[in-house]
């Protein structure tokens, strides 16, 4: 699986040369291409145990050893809009600033992919339900929270001017627009959503604090090991923003994965909110925090809709991304809990 | 009965379906058929659920519009989102959360929590 997937980002001159640099005439195959390029990238010996671990359209993930030490390829295929060298340089002053990151070990375009990043190998567990549930990560569990709040209080410590390339887009027109896009396309209205852009428009906070926002910090994200969080993952998503929109997205209800706790499952939000202050040295407004769910709620609602769109509009049929469109209620519910008492 | 048609009903149909699947495919498949058997499961225990309770839903539904004076949910939100019911936004705000329980009493009763379920 995944080699049909190899076929095209080795363009055919390289893929002679390989030929001709390991003296052998039989077709090379995609892995092995792969294989090679990642050896002579790092200058090592021998590149072993190569295997896909997940993958979309755009973007696939890999994990082999070169020269024994476990490593981790991100890379980026044709038709990604997100700029992986933006990602490379997030991460890199993410780990700058003590921020428990993958290390990056090279990263650049050619051979191995259209973008890409070589990160160190991270041992643990991202899957939100184990860490949730099972007994090994008891300990982890008690301490999650007040090491999210450090790790991102580091995060938005970075001067986030020194990073080029990153984007900055009010998220509220963002989706009010993908919204209008998608109630044309579906022919439906949405009077939940309208009410909490509502009232987003007429409480939108007054801060002006901007920062390196992760923009996808939640359970699944982090990787996580009996003695807690280990590593922050995937900066795609980071831009520059306020700050509070990393916290509010942890306490929206999605992110719970069916536990109780309003953060990530885990905790309160007075811990949350302490473990940040203390950690930044900065006063947080529980109601921005709120504004901020409240966001993170509505886009978790459109984001269900863009997936049932896809079925419902023929691109991809499936009785699974049908069912989507009905738990977008799920997110309305969810929208008056969090505004209950607050409209 | 809808007629002209006869037994069973649509609903008992569906329930057929579902029960099958719950005893013959869940328990004979593993992996992502077996995810996905589950999915078909829930969707169709969905579709018994508006089959019994959505006619009722579909007029208490006109009965909130009728109060706020729109005749469907896109009026209602082009409404909201013009302001012109900002005087009355507590009262809007009941009535369409009340439509949302009804969405979730059929999507997903067991969501619901508690405390906000009247």
């Amino acid at each position: 699986m995944g080699e049909e997937a190899l076929e095209s980002p080795l363009p055919c001159r390289k893929r002679r040369w390989v030929r001709e640099h390991r003296g052998v005439t039989a077709t090379v195959s995609p892995l092995e291409q792969l294989s090679e390029a990642l050896r002579t990238e790092l200058g090592a010996k021998a590149v072993t145990d190569l295997s896909r671990l997940s993958g979309g359209a755009s973007r696939e993930t890999w994990s082999f050893k070169a020269d024994d030490r476990p490593l981790i390829l991100q890379r980026q295929r044709k038709g990604d809009i997100r700029d992986m060298s933006v990602e490379a340089r997030v991460v890199q002053a993410a780990f700058d600033a003590g921020v428990p990151v993958p290390e990056l070990i090279a990263n650049g375009s050619g051979d191995i992919g259209l973008a890409f990043m070589i990160l160190s190998h991270v041992e643990g567990e991202t899957i939100a339900r184990k860490i949730l549930r099972d007994d090994q990560f008891a300990d982890a569990r008690t301490k999650l929270v007040a090491q999210s709040a450090h790790a991102l209080a580091a995060l938005h410590s970075i001067d986030a001017s020194t990073i080029t390339g990153l984007p900055s887009i009010d998220q509220v027109q963002q989706y009010r627009e993908s919204l209008d896009n998608l109630n044309e396309a579906l022919g439906q209205a949405h009077p939940t959503f309208e009410l909490a852009f509502r009232w987003l428009e007429r409480n939108r906070p007054t801060s002006t604090r901007t920062a390196l926002v992760h923009g996808d910090f939640r359970l699944g994200n982090l990787m996580v090991g009996s003695d807690g969080l280990r590593a922050v993952l995937d900066w795609e998503l980071a831009h520059i923003g306020d700050p509070i929109e990393d916290l509010g997205w942890l306490c929206v209800r999605a992110w719970r994965f069916g536990a109780s706790q309003p953060v990530a499952g885990l905790g309160d939000y007075d811990t949350l909110i302490s473990e940040y202050e203390k950690a930044s040295g900065l006063k947080v407004d529980r109601e921005v925090v709120r504004w901020w769910e409240v966001l993170g709620t509505l886009k978790w609602g459109i984001m269900c809709m863009i997936q049932t769109s896809s079925h419902v509009l023929g691109m991809s049929r499936s009785h699974e991304l049908a069912a989507i469109g009905r738990r977008v209620c799920e997110n309305e519910y969810d929208l008056f809990v969090a505004l209950d008492g607050k409209w | 009965m809808a007629m002209p048609h006869d037994v069973p009903t649509a609903a008992q149909l569906i329930e057929s379906v579902r029960e099958w699947l719950e005893k013959d495919v869940l328990t004979s498949t593993t992996g992502r058929v077996q995810f996905h058997s589950r999915v078909a499961i829930n969707v169709l225990a969905m579709v018994e659920r508006e089959l019994a309770v959505g006619g009722q839903q579909a007029l208490d539904h006109a009965a909130r519009l009728a109060v706020l004076g729109m005749k469907d949910d896109a009026e209602l939100a082009t409404a909201i989102r013009n302001g012109d019911l900002d005087d009355r936004f507590n009262e809007v705000v009941e009535l369409v959360r009340a439509s949302v329980l009804d969405k979730l009493a059929v999507a997903n009763p067991s969501y619901a929590l508690p405390t906000l379920n009247d």
